[in-house]
């Protein structure tokens, strides 16, 4: 306990010390504050115009959740395909890494081709982008299992319902997590990217990609950095939920299942 | 306790088994194991014991030769056959009790009916404190303790082990030694064991089966004529000693073939 406000104390100290360092560079350098407002400036941004950055927040939280329950989804229906046989995955398995190095900003013109702008093309390029570490993981979770595992589940004839849902799933579940943490964060990302080419703005206000390339090109340099600031929130928000939920689930039996304080 | 009868319980027919392009694991075995009897297998690595005990349970076919088990083929007689593991290979995710019943819930018996025989299983083996503990909380003995009431749970007619205990302390190994003794003066299952210790299989068994490698075959039968029921004190005794220099020898010579 007395070592985790020690770390808590230490982050804080850092934070400050940037800040501090921040200031004293505008300072020095006389920098303009349309190239670099001041962290007091940044302060004010977010909090004067609080409701439409909390509306961008939600309006990339959505399509980055979207996105993510989407890849999940898919990526553990795939996983599966790919445990039946060691064939298949010799087959279908090159694509999967085709899906990890095709550059999303490459493809985004042509999902805004099929798609047209909004929230949907975010959530399809979140979608994408976060698909490769899921299945990656998953599958290698549901082929490791003991092989004196599964010689027990056929001692006892077990159905191939039996193996699956009683063996192979249970031991995937860690796999399946590291796969989620991973692609929790790269969902955000490719939200934010994808709104930078496909977001539309709902109501006079769209998600943090769209509302960044705007305030940009009004040059409200102050409001600009306090969406940043939002977008970082929002990853950490997405990492620390997945972490929590992986605690949950796996806490009680689990070696390498930590509390979300740890990591 | 002597064989209850002079039925046949195991019959190895000039079993032969080789992997993959001709490596050849054992050759020509013929033997017999009778109902009531607890067989220890015996030999240097690489002798084919641990195929042994997966033809017996049907894991893997033999490549020449006959299996039967009570008559019927490896695969029918599966029901009849509970297999213990060098490692404990439990579900980490699932609680004692529910690994102990593991095999129960696999063949679909009914929850009540389970869970009265898992509880009196679990007092049997002294677990009885630790029911809903994940096997991480568990030290090595005891996760194999788990192993065995799993093992146990489907009133198996026929127990194979592959050194259940080889990777334990020698004090909870003899401990063991003695539980699975007494389980079995109140279960009356036959056993084949396979492991590495002279010491372990003369305290266990009626009879031992040598083999010799490259490839496995039968190098010697031995019968272990101690009286039943077997305690610790065993261990002691002169003729005990004899007998485990004897069948050290027998192991040397098998090794030097």
């Amino acid at each position: 306990m007395k070592e985790r406000l020690t770390t808590i104390a230490n982050a804080v100290a850092v934070f400050l010390g940037l800040l501090i360092l921040w200031q004293l560079i505008l300072w020095i350098f006389r920098v303009p504050p349309y190239m670099l407002p001041s962290p007091w400036a940044v302060a004010k941004a977010v909090g004067h115009r609080f409701p439409s950055l909390l509306t961008s927040t939600t309006i990339t939280a959505e399509e980055s959740l979207g996105g993510l329950i989407a890849s999940i989804v898919t990526g553990v229906i795939v996983a599966l395909f790919f445990a039946q046989s060691r064939w298949v995955r010799k087959m279908f398995y090159p694509y999967t890494i085709l899906l990890q190095t095709v550059p999303i900003i490459a493809i985004a013109p042509l999902i805004l081709n099929w798609v047209g702008p909004g929230a949907p093309a975010v959530t399809l390029i979140a979608f994408i982008i976060s698909l490769a570490p899921i299945i990656a993981n998953t599958t290698q979770g549901l082929i490791s299992v003991d092989e004196n595992l599964v010689h027990l589940f056929l001692m006892h004839n077990a159905t191939p319902a039996q193996k699956l849902f009683k063996l192979r799933l249970p031991h995937a579940v860690p796999s399946l997590f590291v796969g989620i943490r991973i692609a929790s964060g790269i969902a955000v990302i490719g939200a934010i990217t994808g709104e930078l080419y496909a977001g539309s703005s709902q109501v006079g206000v769209g998600g943090l990609g769209y509302s960044i390339l705007y305030a940009y090109s009004q040059l409200q340099t102050d409001y600009l950095f306090a969406l940043v600031v939002a977008a970082i929130v929002l990853g950490f928000v997405f990492l620390f939920s997945v972490m929590f939920l992986e605690w949950l689930f796996l806490h009680k039996w689990h070696e390498s299942a930590r509390t979300p304080e740890t990591e | 306790m002597s064989p209850d009868s002079n039925v046949p319980q195991i019959e190895f027919d000039s079993v032969t088994k080789s992997y993959g392009t001709g490596r050849l694991v054992l050759q020509s075995i013929d033997m017999e194991i009778l109902k009531g009897e607890f067989v220890s297998v015996i030999g240097p690595s690489g002798c084919g014991k641990s195929t042994v005990l997966k033809l017996i349970s049907g894991l893997t076919p033999p490549s020449a030769g006959a299996i039967r088990i009570d008559g019927m083929t490896p695969e029918n007689a599966r029901e009849t056959i509970s297999f213990i593991f060098q490692d404990a290979t439990l579900l980490p995710w699932r609680t004692v009790i529910d690994n102990v019943g593991l095999g129960l819930e696999l063949e679909r018996v009914a929850t009540r009916r389970r869970r009265e025989k898992v509880s009196s299983l679990l007092e049997l083996v002294g677990l009885g404190d630790v029911v809903a503990a994940y096997p991480r909380e568990l030290s090595g003995g005891m996760k194999m303790r788990v192993s065995i009431a799993r093992a146990l749970a489907t009133n198996p007619r026929l127990l194979l082990m592959d050194e259940p205990f080889a990777a334990l302390d020698e004090m909870t190994r003899d401990r063991l030694n003695e539980e699975l003794l007494r389980l079995r003066d109140e279960q009356r299952w036959t056993a084949v064991f396979v492991t590495h210790s002279v010491a372990e299989a003369v305290f266990l068994s009626t009879r031992l089966i040598v083999l010799a490698p490259n490839p496995g075959r039968v190098h010697a039968v031995l019968p272990i004529d101690l009286p039943y029921p077997r305690t610790a004190q065993l261990r002691e005794t002169e003729e005990y000693e004899v007998l485990v220099a004897h069948a050290s020898h027998i192991l040397r010579e098998a090794l030097a073939q």
